[in-house]
């Protein structure tokens, strides 16, 4: 559902401005700063996810790991990625991170959207899906960097984590940033996030971990969900975050400079065939084609 | 003779060929008008004319196997007139004398000339191609079975083959306005003599030939 009260940066297959007369937001917009040093793997923060939105996933079964469920899906919006890491000294290594939507200040998501106003950015950063507005053709999925959009087999739309867009409309945080019991989830302005980290990561080199550092991707603008890591170096070794995400070059050819040249050349090849007849005339046959026809028939 | 006045016709396509070849051409329209409502937010509103966003994504796949499948059918049934010889070159090369209404100037034509043998082929590579473009994308039963890199790259290519398609059929539908005598081809199945004469000299040079021998 649109919220009256955020203004609008981006709407989906949209080539007007959208409603922004609010202006610019302070601070670099919103962000919720997940620090995997800090986190212990409690998964308070799918339950409260699960809560707040109201979603039942079904009941999985174990798989030998700690990925419950193993997946996002239309119905898990957030979900925690275990991964066994053996470093250099040989110990054990417990990375966990809390997967999900990374609010992408330049959303593949919503540049792929084919359905005007199915996908839209506010002003504060958050990328929000409108499932009114969805029809189902999953291109949100083509376009995703980070692999997070689901459809749903129910109603054939689309569902990711709304950044709580609800309630930070109404001025709360969201409901896994409540509930997370080591602070490992905190949520302000991009700007303070990215203060809080840089404390978090000048006492994480102090301890040794000298690759700390925030995970804030440049090649899609930044997120609005951004990582404290131990190895920053390395995301890849976080069940496989991607170091340097970006738009797929397809997706930006596709969404990109083919739909004006292609219109345009569409209609150039119409408007020829027209100015064609109009120079030329039709190209017709005559009585004297008929009889030169018959003359060669009866030869 | 009253009979002398009236073009003498000639048949140039079964019943069977042009029932085949309406419903293509309806589909293309449909697969035309609902493509283009994906492709870019401009035709978004054609949306409607398939009953909304939601009946749009749900249909266009559907048709888009049917005309495949009578495409293919109709093009079996075609194949055989459609390789290009060297005359079909030279008309090509005269392509402005074609354009100019000096049909004088230009080589006799068999069944088909060689714009229409070539927009034969570019069709029978386009359709392919979007069918096995369009797989990967129809996310309700295949996009699983593929990579996310693959489907990316089928979308990109599904939308060029869509666009080169778009621009071959204008041609079609243009030539076929232009040249008069040539839609009752298709509608009524008949061309006149005459018309066969102007366009297609060769093809009813055959066709004499074949009568007179059978006579």
């Amino acid at each position: 559902m649109s919220l009256q009260s955020l203004d609008i940066k981006r709407r989906s297959a949209t080539t007007t401005p959208p409603p922004g007369v609010r202006g610019e937001v302070v601070g670099g917009g919103v962000a919720k700063l997940i620090d995997t040093t800090k986190c212990i793997g409690c998964k308070a923060c799918q339950v409260a996810c699960m809560e707040w939105n109201d979603l039942r996933d079904e009941i999985g079964s174990n798989v030998g790991v700690y990925d419950n469920p193993t997946d996002l899906t239309d119905q898990s919006w957030t979900v925690m990625r275990f991964a066994e890491y053996e470093n250099s000294a040989g110990d054990l290594e417990w990375l966990i991170r809390k997967d999900g939507c990374m609010h992408c200040e330049d959303p593949g998501c919503l540049k792929a959207c084919p359905a005007p106003g199915a996908i839209v950015q506010y002003h504060n950063g958050i990328v929000d899906f409108h499932e009114e507005n969805c029809i189902g053709c999953g291109y949100c999925i083509t376009g995703c960097p980070f692999d997070v959009p689901r459809l749903s087999d129910k109603d054939n739309k689309a569902y990711k984590c709304t950044l709580c867009s609800d309630r930070v409309a109404v001025g709360q945080e969201p409901a896994c940033v409540k509930t997370c019991p080591t602070g490992a989830i905190v949520f302000g302005t991009k700007e303070d996030m990215i203060q809080h980290a840089d404390t978090r990561i000048v006492d994480l080199k102090s301890r040794g971990f000298e690759n700390a550092g925030l995970y804030d991707p440049a090649g899609v603008g930044g997120t609005h969900v951004m990582y404290v890591l131990h190895h920053a170096d390395r995301p890849g070794l976080y069940n496989d975050l991607p170091k340097d995400p970006e738009i797929s070059p397809t997706v930006g050819l596709w969404k990109g400079i083919a739909k004006p040249i292609g219109v345009a050349v569409m209609a150039f090849a119409a408007l020829t065939g027209f100015f064609h007849y109009i120079r030329t005339g039709p190209n017709e046959t005559d009585e004297e084609d008929e009889r030169k026809a018959k003359e060669f028939m009866d030869e | 003779m009253n009979n002398s006045t009236k073009p003498r016709l000639i048949q140039r396509y079964t019943t069977g060929q042009r029932i085949n070849h309406w419903i293509i051409a309806m589909s293309f329209i449909l697969l035309a008008i609902s493509g283009l409502a994906l492709f870019h937010p401009a035709f978004y509103w054609m949306s409607n004319l398939l009953g909304g966003g939601v009946w749009n994504r749900i249909l266009h796949p559907f048709i888009g196997v049917l005309m495949f499948l009578c495409f293919f059918i109709f093009a079996a049934r075609m194949f055989r007139h459609n390789f290009l010889n060297r005359k079909d070159i030279q008309w090509l090369r005269q392509a402005p004398d074609m354009l100019s209404l000096r049909d004088e100037k230009l080589p006799e034509q068999g069944r088909y000339n060689g714009g229409q043998k070539v927009l034969f082929f570019a069709l029978v590579f386009l359709v392919l191609g979007l069918l096995l473009t369009g797989i990967p994308m129809w996310r309700s039963y295949f996009s699983y079975l593929f990579s996310i890199e693959l489907i990316r790259l089928s979308t990109l290519l599904h939308a060029l083959f869509a666009f080169l398609m778009i621009c071959a059929i204008i041609m079609h539908i243009y030539a076929g306005i232009w040249v008069k005598g040539s839609v009752r081809a298709m509608t009524r199945g008949t061309v006149t003599e005459g018309w066969a004469w102007k366009h297609h000299r060769a093809w009813l040079r055959e066709l004499r030939d074949n009568t007179s021998r059978s006579k």
